[in-house]
């Protein structure tokens, strides 16, 4: 953070007032807070507890009135089988990105560390893919799984021709083929969670391990993964929640099929509020969404704090 | 000790990164090959093989966009609608948290914590009741509703980092400036504001990169109007380029060339602002 630096002339002057005159500025009008407030409440908590109100609802967009049908929505939601697989798939990619994003994440911030030279540089390479459209990048994805394309060529080109497939379209494999992107994108992310949290180990205590005679393996288990834990604690919340809310990379790559092989909870909010017209139905998917972000972040965040608190 | 010497095994390691990094930049190999193909060779020759000669008719192609929106306007109306978030989430951001942390500690600590919370709240549930609100006020598609719409949604964060921020700022110089005679708004943006800068430029690139890369709420409010962003505009160009990979490479290359460029020059303050800025 900044120092302001004291020992300007133009500070010495500032400071010259007696205290007693300076408490006149105590108060800044609390109505410089309105504007902000406004915005902020009106889209973070009018809106969404209006949200919640219309899952309730069966209102179509078009009609005057909203009628309440209590629990309608989320019974429908429950028979229908487009919508059990959204959630499902929700759940599976949100917990199988976490995983990857973060396994591959620690392990690049731990071979960055320290000593490699063009660190840099990879540091840039890696989480370059992370501020660019997810969308736009996605299409070189699908062009890459393409039939005809570069994945299936590789894999005729080392003798694997049997595994050649339509990656997007085969009902099996479109969802595993949308978390290679989703994680080719954020691995980035978690790599530089991780490598704030090793900047703040200090090299003494690693040494001094080393001096001991601990290995690579006991160092890395005893003293650097635990100093990790609160970096882990924020790349594991926010990959769940990136995870739980995929939207651009299943819209570019597949729309959500074949099928509905790779609807999600974002996409079904999408198409069934806005491109069906069923309003109602749709905030029903993103209460269901609202209410699995809050409940497995929250729990996620007690569980991983307590653990860190253990360390 | 010499335990973080520069070793051949660092060098194998250094070797291994390179390689995994290259493997990471594979996509955009085939992005930049695939943009400069004529046409006809995008599938009957090797992703991987250059092109026979250059064509750069892709890109004037890709330009040129579909159903009468150019590319460029998509990307005039992307520009417009992120600075214009932008500039809103600084001048309010900043003027919220300062009156914030200049309240007596109790009211400063509740209005925080309203901000604060907004950063966990899901927003999707709260997309339909916006979308109809502004569609009743007949700014859903408008520029001002865009810029209010992200600016919104993003508040709690600007706030969020500015207070982290102020607080750690000494209150002489502002206190001082107010008895010289300047007023407390001119003691903001002369005194307080200034001091401000590093933290202003977190929020300006964190905020800027999260609303020009928007999909969802953008697709929602500006598929098919005239203010279409670049996001909404791929995806609608794709839908008619079908499988057409020079034409989708070259626009996709045009679209993402902002940041990119952002991103060579800023790179630092990108990654510490994503990495210390999302984390609550």
């Amino acid at each position: 953070m900044t120092d302001v630096p004291a020992n300007t002339p133009l500070a010495r002057r500032l400071l010259r007032f007696p205290r007693r005159r300076r408490e006149r500025l105590r108060g800044i009008p609390v109505v410089w807070v309105i504007p902000g407030l406004a915005l902020a409440v009106a889209l973070h908590y009018v809106a969404v507890a209006a949200g919640g109100w219309y899952a309730f609802t069966d209102w179509n967009g078009i009609s005057a009135s909203a009628r309440w049908i209590g629990l309608g929505n989320f019974r429908e939601l429950l028979r229908n089988q487009t919508a059990r697989s959204a959630l499902w798939h929700s759940l599976e990619l949100a917990a199988a990105y976490v995983v990857a994003a973060n396994v591959i994440g620690l392990a690049l911030a731990l071979g960055l560390h320290r000593t490699v030279k063009s660190r840099n540089l990879l540091r840039s390479l890696f989480f370059a893919p992370f501020v660019l459209s997810p969308l736009a990048t996605a299409y070189i994805w699908r062009f890459i799984f393409d039939y005809n394309g570069p994945f299936n060529g590789m894999l005729g080109a080392v003798g694997l021709g049997g595994w050649k497939r339509t990656w997007l379209g085969d009902p099996t494999w479109a969802l595993w083929t949308v978390l290679v992107v989703m994680v080719w994108q954020a691995a980035g992310l978690a790599m530089s969670f991780y490598l704030a949290g090793l900047q703040g180990i200090p090299e003494e205590l690693d040494e001094a391990a080393a001096v001991d005679g601990a290995s690579m393996w006991l160092r890395l288990r005893a003293v650097t993964l635990p100093m990790l834990a609160p970096a882990m604690t924020v790349s594991v919340a926010l990959a769940t929640i990136q995870g739980l809310r995929v939207f651009d990379v299943v819209m570019a790559l597949t729309n959500g099929g074949p099928g509905d092989a790779t609807e999600t909870l974002s996409t079904q909010v999408f198409k069934e509020g806005f491109a069906a017209n069923r309003y109602g139905f749709g905030a029903a998917f993103a209460l269901v969404l609202t209410v699995l972000i809050a409940v497995i972040s929250l729990t996620q965040i007690l569980l991983l704090r307590r653990r860190e608190a253990r360390l | 000790m010499g335990l973080f010497r520069y070793t051949w095994k660092t060098f194998t390691r250094e070797l291994v990164l390179l390689a995994a990094a290259a493997i990471w930049w594979v996509p955009f190999y085939f992005l930049v090959i695939g943009a400069l193909k004529p046409q006809s060779e995008v599938y009957t020759t090797s992703a991987s093989k250059l092109p026979s000669r250059l064509a750069w008719s892709n890109f004037s192609q890709a330009w040129a966009g579909t159903g009468g929106f150019t590319l460029g306007h998509s990307l005039k109306n992307s520009f417009v609608i992120t600075v214009g978030s932008v500039l809103v989430l600084i001048a309010i951001g900043s003027i919220s948290a300062y009156a914030i942390s200049r309240q007596p500690k109790k009211l400063g600590t509740g209005l925080y914590l309203v901000f604060a919370l907004g950063i966990i709240v899901p927003f999707q549930l709260g997309i339909i009741p916006t979308y109809v609100a502004m569609h009743h006020l007949h700014i859903n598609t408008s520029y001002v509703g865009m810029i209010l719409l992200h600016a919104g949604l993003l508040m709690p964060l600007s706030v969020f980092l500015y207070t982290g921020f102020v607080r750690t700022i000494p209150r002489d110089y502002e206190e001082a400036a107010y008895v010289d005679g300047a007023g407390r708004l001119l003691t903001f943006t002369r005194v307080v504001f200034p001091l401000l800068l590093p933290i202003t430029a977190t929020v300006a690139v964190l905020t800027g990169v999260i609303v020009w890369n928007d999909f969802f709420l953008q697709l929602i409010f500006l598929a098919g109007s005239e203010n279409q962003t670049v996001p909404v505009a791929i995806y609608s160009f794709v839908g008619e380029y079908a499988t057409n990979w020079s034409l989708i490479f070259a626009t996709v290359i045009l679209s993402i060339a902002p940041i990119l460029l952002f991103y060579l020059f800023a790179q630092r303050q990108l990654i510490r602002g994503f990495t210390g800025g999302i984390k609550t």
